[in-house]
């Protein structure tokens, strides 16, 4: 049994369709991303699988169970971050998950650990509107977490943080299903997708258009692999006879040569001795975006 | 879900709610200090006005008011503060300036008083005195025994005072006041963090989080009900009657007519300012037309009928009533009555009108 199964939720506001006719399916202790611009419908998918919003048709189960409508049995096993930082005003962070904590009757000592575990001790007896956004991000993934839930929703946990903080976070999440927990978070990163997710839903207006691993996405995308060689290392005109090499272009960082077959044109250049400085460029989530859209991909 | 997790969940929000009240000084502020502070100056002047006398300069030899019998010249210093000065034209010109009230003089027989009308009280008091003394003088002078006697008796209990009067308004103010804004604020900045809706994902029921808030409205009512009585007695000699606690049971419910309002604040409104603004905009008129800052007796028909569809005017009657008014407990049930139908009618209408999204 998968712990997510949702099949064919539609959701309409007014005119707009919003979530129009998505289908998922995630395995336990699966880390899974939904990815996809702002406006995607994202965010309003996430909130038909919480449980929170009763779509307009389809249906939605966590851990086998419908989540619509609201399911007291479901909710202790289920942990969620909302893309606002839902806190209750001026309480310190460790009374804020110590809150937490006992809505779930987990006792103050857990939520304290969950505390350090988050690398928060320093900051317990600070308000938590004297948070940086970071902090303020990670207590809110603790709050979600001070329950030990077998599903965690975490809706854009990196939105709005500077690039070092959301890398400091990435260390956070990455652990999130080790213990065979199942993870599933909204992004509008490429980046963040592809180093957190085992798989990545990509969703524009309202849509997944796929779902697959990262590099099976890319892979599947068939685009030509760019193999840059530094500086005289190559010629142009040897260049253009390798084997498999389609394309040769003259880059600022040495010769360029576009090809489909890229580990047997890396290997010619082994054996000729001209690796110096050579970088492998494959596709990347942004050029599967484009594929499946036919738009430049902006966040 | 069991008891013991249900009874830590309304602990855990009570005790964050409490947290978040009295750290948020403006909060505090607006629902103790505040209305303290008119208690102050309302219990203060009234008290002080009182007993003030009027200022009387007595110009010369004024035989009329130097020959009065002891116990009637005890009863013109009651009245008059008596200071003496031989220069007419001074005298005067300090009661036109405000030093004094009044300047008298003799000329022949007749008692010549120069008084401003600046305070329209105080000229009628000294006019009505002087006159009594005046008429009382020329009886005695005639020889005959008076024929006439008034006997005055005052209708409430002699410690009645005008802080008895203010209290029970100013106290209803002040509990309508952060019982709505505090229900306003809470629906507003819970919805906009979504606090609501993480909430909605605890396994936590709809009940205990509103029973928390209620709960915790109560207990700020029943603290400021404690402090105002407190300080009324211990600086302005309030002394509260009989039945003076049917005034808690009543407060709760005007607490839960507030909360009400509150919510119906917070529903119509997109900020948590927004919110705060609106309860503002419904409870401080209310408090004019409802009597707690000065009584309405002398207010035209039609604003005592506005004034009784107001649930505050139900509020303070009751509160008076009770506490200083010396009427049994029967007399706050028909406010709790009109008060709780308040409620109930004013939370469905906020039910109606509450929308998840704030956009």
């Amino acid at each position: 049994m998968g712990a997510i199964e949702v099949l064919d939720l539609t959701m309409s506001y007014g005119d707009l369709r919003a979530v129009d006719g998505v289908s998922l399916e995630v395995a336990e202790g699966e880390f899974v991303g939904i990815l996809g611009p702002n406006g995607a419908g994202k965010t309003t998918t996430l909130e038909i699988i919480e449980g929170l919003r009763k779509p307009d048709s389809g249906t939605a189960r966590v851990l086998g169970e419908p989540v619509w409508p609201r399911n007291p049995k479901l909710l202790p096993r289920i942990g969620v971050q909302l893309q606002a930082s839902s806190f209750f005003e001026r309480l310190t962070a460790r009374e804020q998950i110590r809150t937490f904590a006992a809505l779930y009757s987990v006792p103050a000592a857990r939520a304290d650990e969950w505390l350090e575990r988050v690398g928060l001790v320093d900051k317990a007896d600070s308000r938590v509107e004297d948070l940086s956004g970071g902090q303020a991000q990670r207590l809110s993934i603790a709050c979600a977490l001070v329950h030990d839930p077998e599903v965690v929703f975490l809706d854009e946990p990196t939105a709005a943080l500077d690039p070092q903080a959301r890398r400091n976070l990435w260390d956070l999440l990455s652990g999130l299903n080790d213990s065979g927990r199942t993870v599933v978070l909204t992004t509008h990163y490429m980046d963040e997708a592809e180093v957190l997710c085992d798989r990545v839903a990509i969703m524009d207006a309202g849509r997944i258009l796929e779902f697959d691993s990262p590099a099976a996405l890319v892979r599947g995308l068939d685009a030509p692999a760019r193999i840059t060689v530094g500086p005289g290392q190559v010629a142009l005109e040897d260049a253009r006879s390798i084997v498999g090499v389609t394309e040769v272009n003259e880059g600022p960082d040495g010769v360029v040569l576009t090809t489909r077959e890229p580990a047997a044109v890396v290997s010619y250049l082994a054996q000729h001795d001209q690796l110096d400085g050579v970088r492998v460029q494959t596709g990347t989530l942004e050029d599967v975006f484009l594929d499946l859209t036919g738009r430049e991909y902006r966040a | 879900m069991n008891t013991a997790r249900r009874g830590s969940a309304f602990i855990a929000l009570s005790t964050a709610i409490v947290r978040g009240f009295v750290r948020d000084r403006s909060s505090v502020f607006f629902a103790v200090i505040f209305p303290l502070m008119f208690l102050v100056l309302f219990g203060g002047i009234f008290s002080d006005q009182s007993q003030s006398k009027v200022d009387l300069i007595e110009v010369g030899n004024v035989s009329l008011v130097d020959g009065l019998p002891s116990d009637a010249r005890a009863a013109f210093e009651r009245t008059f503060q008596v200071t003496r000065s031989d220069d007419l034209a001074d005298a005067v010109d300090q009661v036109r300036k405000g030093d004094a009230d009044v300047a008298i003089e003799m000329q022949g027989d007749t008692l010549v008083a120069h008084y401003t009308q600046t305070d329209q009280v105080k000229a009628a008091i000294t006019q009505g005195a002087l006159q009594a003394f005046v008429d009382g003088t020329n009886v005695a002078l005639s020889g005959n025994p008076p024929k006439f006697d008034l006997q005055a008796e005052r209708v409430e209990d002699d410690s009645l005072k005008t802080i008895q009067f203010v209290t029970p308004g100013l106290l209803g103010w002040a509990v309508a006041m952060s019982a709505s804004f505090g229900a306003a604020a809470t629906l507003q900045g819970w919805r906009q963090s979504k606090l609501l809706r993480r909430l909605q994902l605890a396994p936590v029921s709809t009940r205990t989080v509103v029973a928390a808030r209620v709960a915790v409205t109560v207990a700020i009512a029943l603290v400021q009900m404690g402090i105002f009585i407190g300080l009324g007695a211990a600086a302005f000699g309030l002394t509260l009657t009989g039945s003076w606690w049917m005034a808690i049971p009543l407060l709760v419910v005007g607490t839960l007519c507030f909360m009400a309002l509150g919510l119906l604040a917070g529903a119509i409104t997109k900020t948590t300012e927004g919110a705060v603004n609106a309860a503002n905009f419904m409870v401080l008129p209310m408090a004019f037309l409802s009597g707690s800052f000065f009584p309405l007796d002398g207010s035209p028909g039609w604003l005592q009928a506005v004034s009784k569809a107001l649930p505050l005017r139900h509020l303070n009657d009751g509160m008076l009533d009770v506490m200083v008014r010396g009427e049994g407990p029967s007399a706050a049930l028909a406010p709790m009555a009109i008060l709780a139908a308040f409620a109930i009618v004013v939370t469905l209408i906020a039910a109606r009108l509450f929308t998840w999204e704030t956009s």
